[in-house]
């Protein structure tokens, strides 16, 4: 980001000013009208040029602004840094429903191969230790014998899936790298468009300075949040005194209530 | 054992029902706003609502005020679900006949013990 140039001019005018100011005085007391005149035209030419200047700074800076984040497609959804900004965090929102959909798919289908896996074996364990316990009569023995069999067997393509599918979850995270990159790009953005407003509001500081307008209180509504609506996650919990920052918060708050 | 999981969003609903079905509630359905919600529950049945706050549409505080204003709905046990943290907002949802409040993210084992609670005062 090019920084605007915020040296202004201004002080060198008010320097200036203060001088002549005295001078101005000086010339009153000497009962020199004329050159108090040509003082105060003098004074005049300065201030116009400045204020010249100053505008065409401001002029300059908004133009490359609009120009930085290509705001002067005539057309909403044009291509404007605030369209790709849109644009990038849609992205990550639809880039981490997949991931937490493919997850969960995998999830899903993982679960039925552990609990099967889980039975299975408590059955066999049940069988085992009646064996043990030489508690089997030779046709158990042998059911016994076919069911290790084709557990094992089971077992080994049931792992391999259950592999497969842990390893499909690890990717699925891959997301996060993506999505980052996206949101630290708006972020940049965001930042940028702040510090050029700053800048523009302190150009027209100076402006409003040389020409003396005042423009009193500028009176911005502020929206309340409407808590039945909702306000989304509390990103500060742990700072915020009237947020719960968890569930024990929650429990808390809930019982002094005589939950 | 009749639950309906109402959130905007389809992640959360899945994940909401994957919990409730390894805690051995299998007959859920889903709605993702309050106004599909509540005609849902006024010809469904139900014998739980889980309910998201944040949904365009009917927010889960105003369902939770419909439910508890309909003659055959003012006794369903409702669980709120919900990234809504604010004290004022958990006084507004307890003051409303909330049942239990859930704040996300959370865990299964919290989500356990909230029903859990909720039914065991229920009988």
């Amino acid at each position: 980001m090019t920084t605007l140039e915020l040296e202004s001019p201004g002080n060198e005018f008010e320097k200036l000013f203060s001088e002549k100011a005295k001078d101005l005085m000086a010339r009153l007391e000497k009962n020199d009208l004329a050159g108090a005149v040509g003082l105060i035209q003098e004074l005049q030419k300065v201030r116009d040029e400045n204020l010249y200047q100053e505008i065409g700074q401001l002029t300059r800076a908004l133009h490359e602004s609009i120009k930085k984040f290509k705001l002067d497609s005539s057309v909403q959804g044009a291509g404007s840094d605030i369209d790709e900004a849109n644009d990038g965090l849609a992205y990550v929102v639809d880039m981490t429903a997949k991931a937490a959909n493919k997850t969960m798919d995998k999830v899903e289908d993982s679960l039925p191969l552990s609990q099967g896996i889980a039975a299975e074996s408590n059955e066999i364990h049940q069988q085992w230790k009646r064996f043990l316990n030489k508690e089997l009569n030779p046709t158990e023995f042998r059911e016994l014998c076919k069911h290790i069999s084709t557990f094992l067997k089971s077992t080994e393509s049931n792992t391999q899936k259950l592999n497969q599918n842990l390893n499909d979850i690890l990717l699925a995270q891959d997301f996060q790298d993506l999505t980052g990159q996206v949101i630290q790009k708006v972020t940049t953005m965001v930042t940028d468009v702040e510090s050029r407003l700053v800048n523009l509001v302190s150009m027209a500081g100076h402006v409003d300075q040389l020409t003396g307008i005042q423009h009193g209180e500028i009176n911005v509504e502020h929206e309340e949040a409407d808590l039945n609506k909702g306000v989304g996650p509390q990103v500060h919990a742990d700072e915020e005194e009237d947020v719960a920052s968890n569930q024990d918060d929650v429990d808390d708050l809930l019982s002094s209530l005589g939950f | 054992m009749k639950i309906l999981v109402v959130d905007d969003f389809s992640t959360m609903r899945r994940i909401i029902k994957n919990l409730l079905r390894d805690l051995g509630f299998t007959n859920t359905s889903e709605a993702d706003d309050g106004n599909t919600a509540l005609p849902m529950l006024q010809s469904g049945n139900f014998d739980f609502l889980v309910t998201d706050w944040n949904m365009p549409g009917m927010t889960g505080i105003e369902l939770l005020k419909h439910v508890r204003e309909d003659e055959r709905l003012k006794d369903l046990p409702v669980l709120m679900v919900t990234a809504e943290a604010k004290r004022d907002q958990i006084v507004a949802a307890a003051q409303a006949g909330v049942n239990g409040y859930v704040i996300k993210p959370f865990t299964a084992a919290v989500l356990k013990e909230k029903i859990e609670k909720i039914f065991e005062r229920a009988g």
